[in-house]
């Protein structure tokens, strides 16, 4: 198996009086796509908040780039290469496009290179430049928030639920966005509920139930198995076509 | 375009601006146009005074979501430094008519206040503020506490009893316009106001362009969005919080140094006597909003000065009064800023 770039051991975590992770076991290879499936409430966007910071480990650890940054504030945990995308997307709708890719660069001014990769991902954001993010329609923002990730290196990207409530032509987009992301070996942890995206971009499966990890391996022998797939997802491959 | 389509069209896009109309037009129905040039120019000059006392605190309710109401206090804080430089200065330079020398006196009284202001309002956050972010009650509470010691500790430093302010030889008085001028030959424009409205026009000037055009600028409006996001990007949103809340307190400082000056008397308690203002000024504006904040204090200052002049009785509740219309009409103030 690849080196991992992340590993979560034995994680719990609660949000106010109930326990969300019981003891997550994760572990994102480097320089791959890895999809995080799992029903609504297994505790999927908990996994990646609790890796951010964003919620706190009551037990277990996690380990980036063999240091454990358990514990640590979320700049920090940004700073050191991880960057999140949420479900919400978290556009900062009363700034601007420009001025959302600014806040973003934090080491500084944007690299016009880079600027032009991005741009040349995701046509809209040069169209709309100057535009309040707010007035983006759901896919446009959701190219914005991605966009905002990598705009400057990044070992590891979190992201959650990117295609939910986007019409078929933009999640094609997105895919092919991610596939270019692959191929620059950033590694990748998905969050996902589309069966088809994930199957398409994936390199390894993790499929939570109850707050842990009940399967982990590669997406091909998931995509392969509807059987297994119907086990852990409650779904068949053929009802997501 | 038509009158009635452009008023209607500036009813709804820009209420401050018509609001401000609607006030000048029905004031200069009903006063004297000369005695109403006086009016605006003083009403203008209130609201810039107004402004820099209460563009600290709306910021730091804004981003912050901290209702600071020990604001008074820093008011009153930088008031007291700056009459102490001045007064020493003034001492060597008291009959001293050169302006230049006189501006020289009030510069240094004004960054001192805005210092003194802001190294306590430093202090302040770390040990009152910083242990009740996101609970409102526990904040109004202990800055009530907080505003009681540095109130005291303010008669402490300079005395309970009221401090008179020397004011510069040559910022006394008013300019009288020549005769010679048409339309407002002959009125009379005292020359502090004219210093206020400068510098209340500078500091509004500088705020948009800090929030506008720079980096922190962006930073402050995307806290106002959003403070996890902000965190999630890598930003430490507590120095952010803590430089706000500085600033925020200097410019009380410099404000209350105006205002000071302005009243030629000080008291420990003169700004939590300005905090009614300064409220009905950040609502009025839309809480967390500067340009609101200019503009409500523009309008309290005008709507202050026009019914004193018409009705002295009234000026207060004519405030107020002004406050509750606007609540009325557009709930989350002038230019409400939005939040996600």
């Amino acid at each position: 198996m690849t080196e991992p770039i992340l590993s979560l051991s034995g994680i719990r975590a609660d949000i106010a009086q109930y326990h969300i992770l019981h003891g997550v076991d994760l572990v994102i290879p480097r320089g791959e796509l890895t999809v995080l499936l799992g029903r609504n409430g297994a505790g999927k966007s908990t996994t990646l908040r609790t890796i951010m910071g964003l919620t706190t480990v009551t037990d277990g650890n996690v380990r980036y780039r063999d240091t454990d940054i358990t514990g640590w504030p979320t700049p920090r945990i940004a700073r050191s290469g991880i960057a999140f995308v949420p479900e919400s997307m978290g556009i900062f709708g009363l700034l601007t496009v420009r001025e959302n890719l600014i806040l973003a660069a934090v080491n500084g001014p944007m690299d016009e290179a880079r600027l032009d990769w991005i741009f040349a991902l995701f046509p809209p954001l040069k169209t709309f430049w100057n535009r309040p993010a707010g007035n983006l329609s759901g896919g446009q923002k959701q190219m914005l928030a991605i966009a905002r990730a990598v705009i400057e290196p990044r070992e590891l990207l979190l992201v959650d639920e990117p295609t939910k409530g986007l019409a078929p032509a933009i999640i094609n987009d997105l895919a092919d966005a991610f596939e270019q992301l692959k191929s620059q070996q950033v590694s990748i942890l998905l969050v996902e509920q589309n069966f088809n995206f994930s199957r398409r971009l994936g390199q390894s499966v993790a499929v939570m139930s109850d707050g842990a990890i009940v399967h982990a391996g590669s997406m091909a022998e998931l995509a392969d198995n509807a059987d297994l797939q119907h086990e852990l997802l409650g779904l068949a491959l053929g009802a997501h076509q | 375009m038509p009158l009635a389509h452009r008023l209607r069209h500036l009813h709804t896009d820009q209420p401050h601006l018509f609001l401000l109309a609607l006030m000048m037009i029905l004031a200069l129905l009903s006063i004297n146009p000369l005695t109403w040039l006086v009016l605006t120019i003083s009403g203008v000059a209130m609201g810039a005074m107004l402004f820099l006392m209460a563009s600290g605190m709306t910021l730091t309710f804004g981003l912050m979501g901290v209702l600071n109401l020990a604001h008074g206090a820093f008011i009153s804080l930088g008031a007291f430094a700056g009459a102490t430089v001045m007064t020493f200065w003034m001492a060597d330079t008291a009959e001293h008519a050169d302006l230049l020398v006189n501006l020289l006196a009030i510069v240094p009284a004004m960054l001192f206040a805005m210092v003194v202001a802001g190294m306590v309002g430093l202090v302040f956050e770390h040990l009152v503020i910083k242990p009740v972010y996101g609970d409102h009650l526990k904040q109004i509470l202990v800055t009530v506490g907080g505003s009681i010691i540095l109130m005291q500790l303010i008669e402490v430093v300079w005395g309970a009893n009221d401090m008179p302010v020397p004011r510069p030889e040559s910022l006394q008085g008013a300019f009288i316009v020549s005769d010679a001028v048409p339309l407002i030959g002959g009125i009379a424009l005292e020359k502090f106001r004219l210093v206020a409205v400068v510098l209340g026009l500078a500091v509004y000037g500088l705020m948009l362009w800090i929030i506008d055009r720079t980096r922190i600028g962006i930073l402050i409006r995307a806290g106002v969005e959003s403070r996890e996001m902000v965190e999630i990007q890598g930003y430490r949103i507590h120095w952010l919080f803590l430089g706000v809340f500085v600033a925020g307190s200097a410019l009380a400082g410099l404000g209350g140094t105006m205002w000071g000056m302005y009243q030629e008397i000080l008291s420990p308690h003169m700004g939590d006597e300005m905090m009614i203002s300064v409220i009905v000024v950040i609502i009025l504006g839309g809480l967390g909003s500067i340009r609101g904040c200019f503009y409500g204090a523009v309008l309290v200052g005008l709507i202050n000065l026009y019914v004193g002049f018409l009705e002295p009785r009234l000026a207060a509740v004519a405030t107020v009064g002004l406050m509750v219309g606007v609540l009325m009409w557009r709930p989350q103030g002038l230019i409400p800023v939005i939040k996600v």
